[in-house]
């Protein structure tokens, strides 16, 4: 029996440790912590409620889009402005959401992801004359191999001409996903943490240059999406067919729906949405959502027992620190006191099942290409595909938008600061179900609660002893090589972790795992 | 609430060449994420001219190479191994690497707030990290408006003690030369520049930095200076509402008291910057801005420098 320890994961957001229990060859306990605590929240108390949409942009700096939608949609309906912003602010939050998501996840694949099966330290070897390869070549040769190296060893199975394709895209994708912020920064004035996403609207009005420019830029970047990004994410699920049974997980599905198209209904539950809405399990039946349903649970985490279960517009931290068994600072969110993952994965196969049209065909084509069952999207290489098939929905829905925008029209609404109000805003982040709720009393912040899509994926167990999502997707697995523990770092990869978002404290006790004595 | 951080920085004098290295052609950077968002990464992701791949694998300035060394978002290792990797650069290349800190730095309960790694099986704080890797350093860039100011976690009431890097050096009595980068996030350009400017001709003398540790050229005017809607103020024609035409000075813009050089250099490949999007500037290379008045509030008369 060995104990594999994995701190940090690199190429994630944030500071991730994973120990795993390995015994004859297979993962027989796990346990993810987070290393880092910044109380965004705490900071956030008696502020104007206005500064949330800035703070709270500042919890990652990989999504802070989503975190300013979040927190704008949130402050929208605190201030019962929410079925009232004009449609030209709408339409450019979400050109401003949809330009972070292309970014991101072809950031997450080629960035993230790709070093975990691609071969960089081959091209020592290339002989073509591509110069970006070639590059890299004397790079290697300069003996200067940070920071491709140190790295897992012995499973890279990409065939030469593949191998060097992907790494020539590894280079491609770094200008493409800085074309993907620039675009974002026609309407959102910078990246990261954007300017234009307000309460009440976007700060800008739209003009016929700025929509020019922008539909431009996403031209470029849908060209890449369709001829290189998807071929990309294929050919590799194909090579390392295998990972679409590893990482299975916990089964449930749960999306919050993001992409406003109806500005005039309040419930943000009700309102039209690109994606919508609901949960889905591998019985691949569509059930709708209730935001009511969300509850934290914290018997494994520092939290007296006595705020388990309460739902986050009355969400509390009363740390806890000597509290026996616990092993994580992250809550536990559980939907209708079940385990549920979110992320792209959710959001395509939930609006699969829901026979969502932009969704529907797209999925059937890319299964049926590879030859794969939807079942098969339940795995680490489904979580791939499906962020790569989102993106492709996302960009090709921006054009239609657009083009919907009415150029010198206003694009923001004024509002007063109620002195007592509570509010919700819910968006699917690149990440996932990314929820912010907000009480004001006198007219400042009381109290402000978040749940990312991390704190929902990296969850420890639950009350009724459930692993988190994360948890159970590593459980079980087998380990070819202990050293080089490729299954475990794929596998969290395939949940593109953002712990910046997700941890709230740690304590020395973070490292007396309770039960997981095993060495 | 907001309390100045005070940087004496004698040791700006300093060049390269007086360093016993000066032939330095390569030269291995750690970067360190401590209490960050990662976005000031992000941001160097961004750069253009050099672009990210120029800078990973090519050169910055002719014959002269960044090895990156240590850098959680990018680098393919993970755990031990990687560990091992940044503690052995930092040893076999005593004052010759360069150290980035991304991020501020938790100091209650000596640092236990934020963890990376292990050495010899205990787990290691960013604040031990930031003070035995900044010992050995040629110097140290802290990268971003938390690593050179405490920034955002630091923000009242700073529930996890954060301090800058300049103040946990000074603590220390650590005397590594120290150049701040603010901004949330810094400019590409800020971070490239400086890099650049290092291999060139050395670190900065005294005359190029300002009194918070800052390069001149980069910080060296406000943005109101150079704001495009400085006339807007001349004239007294001040925004109502976001999407006016107008100063956004009533909006709560902070460009009076803010240095940078964004409205001229602008970001994102000179595609926009904060005010061109019809947005306030939110002071972000400023010491606590978060924590001068709230965002959206017009600036008392009191705040403004005499000049304006």
């Amino acid at each position: 029996m060995g104990k594999i320890v994995i701190d940090p994961v690199s190429r994630i957001e944030g500071h991730l440790k994973v120990e795993a229990v390995v015994d004859d060859g297979e993962v027989k306990e796990v346990n993810s912590a987070g290393m880092l605590f910044r109380g965004l929240e705490l900071i956030l108390r008696g502020r104007d409620p206005r500064d949330a949409q800035r703070i709270t942009q500042r919890v990652c700096g990989v999504c802070p889009t989503s975190h300013s939608t979040a927190a704008t949609l949130n402050l929208d309906s605190a201030f019962g402005i929410d079925d009232k912003i004009p449609d030209n602010g709408r339409i450019i939050r979400n050109l401003i959401l949809g330009a972070a998501h292309i970014a991101d996840h072809i950031l997450h694949f080629y960035h993230l992801v790709a070093l975990d099966y691609v071969d960089v330290a081959r091209l020592a070897t290339y002989g073509g004359n591509n110069p970006a390869l070639n590059s890299i070549k004397s790079f290697i040769e300069r003996g200067e191999l940070g920071p491709f190296v140190p790295r897992y060893e012995g499973d890279y199975r990409l065939p030469d001409e593949v191998n060097e394709q992907a790494i020539a895209h590894y280079v491609t994708a770094f200008d493409m996903r800085r074309r993907g912020q620039e675009m974002l920064s026609v309407f959102g004035g910078k990246m990261p943490h954007n300017m234009g996403i307000i309460p009440g609207g976007v700060a800008s009005v739209p003009t016929v240059d700025n929509m020019t420019s922008f539909l431009w830029r996403l031209k470029e970047l849908q060209e890449f999406i369709d001829n290189v990004y998807l071929p990309d994410v294929m050919a590799v699920a194909g090579v390392y067919s295998d990972y679409l049974e590893i990482g299975h997980g916990c089964g449930n599905l749960l999306a919050y729906g993001s992409y406003e198209l109806d500005g005039k209904e309040a419930d943000l539950t009700k309102r039209g949405r690109i994606f919508n809405a609901g949960t889905v399990a591998t019985d691949l039946k569509f059930v709708e959502f209730d935001p009511n349903k969300i509850t934290e649970e914290v018997k494994y985490s520092w939290y007296a027992n006595s705020i388990s279960g309460k739902h986050p517009s009355h969400g509390e931290v009363v740390p806890d620190e000597d509290k026996q068994g616990a092993y994580s600072w992250l809550k536990s969110p559980r939907y209708n006191g079940m385990v549920y993952e979110v992320g792209p994965l959710a959001r395509i196969m939930v609006n699969y099942v829901a026979g969502n049209p932009k969704v529907t065909g797209l999925v059937d084509s890319a299964l049926a290409q590879a030859n794969l069952n939807p079942s098969a999207m339940f795995s680490v290489m489904g979580r791939n595909l499906a962020r790569a098939l989102e993106t492709k929905i996302v960009a090709d829905s921006m054009v239609d938008w657009i083009l919907q925008l009415k150029p010198g029209e206003p694009a923001y609404i004024s509002y007063e600061i109620p002195d007592e109000s509570m509010g919700m805003g819910l968006v699917g982040a690149a990440r996932g179900a990314l929820g912010h709720w907000i009480e004001i009393k006198e007219g400042k912040i009381a109290n402000y609660q978040i749940i990312t899509p991390s704190t929902w994926n990296i969850s420890p167990k639950d009350d009724k002893d459930t692993p988190g999502p994360m948890e159970q997707a590593i459980l079980g697995t087998k380990i070819k090589d202990e050293a080089n523990p490729f299954e475990i770092v794929r596998i969290v990869r395939s949940f593109d972790p953002c712990l910046a978002c997700s941890v709230h404290l740690l304590t020395p006790k973070g490292r007396d795992l309770g039960e997981f004595k095993v060495c | 609430m907001f309390k100045l951080p005070k940087i004496k920085a004698p040791w700006y004098n300093r060049k390269v060449s007086d360093m016993g290295d000066s032939g330095a052609k390569e030269y291995p950077v750690i970067w360190l994420q401590t209490a960050s968002c990662t976005g000031c990464s992000v941001s160097l992701l961004n750069v253009i001219n050099p672009s990210i791949k120029n800078l990973l694998v090519d050169e910055v300035v002719p014959g002269h190479h960044i090895n990156l060394r240590f850098h959680p978002t990018v680098m393919a290792g993970a755990g031990e191994p990687a560990i091992e990797f940044m503690v052995d650069t930092s040893q076999k290349k005593k004052g010759g690497y360069i150290l980035v800190v991304e991020g501020a730095v938790p100091t209650a309960k000596n640092g236990i707030h934020g963890v990376v790694g292990e050495k010899d099986g205990k787990p290691m704080t960013m604040l031990s990290w930031v003070e035995s890797l900044a010992t050995d350093a040629m110097a140290v860039i802290a990268l971003g408006s938390c690593a050179a100011f405490g920034g955002i976690p630091a923000a009242y009431p700073n529930p996890t003690a954060c301090r800058s890097v300049g103040e946990v050096l000074q603590a220390k009595g650590i005397k590594t030369p120290l150049v701040n980068i603010p901004g949330c996030p810094p400019h590409p350009d800020w971070f490239v520049g400086t890099v650049a400017s290092i291999m060139l001709t050395g670190l900065p003398s005294p005359e190029d930095i300002d009194e918070l540790g800052r390069p001149k050229a980069f910080f060296g005017q406000t943005i109101h200076e150079n704001c495009q809607r400085r006339a807007y103020y001349d004239e007294n024609k001040f925004a109502k509402k976001f999407g006016d035409p107008g100063c956004n000075y009533e909006l709560g813009c902070r460009g009076p008291i803010t240095h940078a050089d964004c409205p001229v250099r602008l970001w994102n490949d000179k595609t926009n910057w904060c005010v061109g999007c019809g947005a306030t500037c939110i002071g972000c290379t400023e010491p606590g801005f978060f924590d001068i008045a709230p965002l959206y509030e017009k600036l008392s008369a009191s705040a403004l420098p005499e000049e304006v």
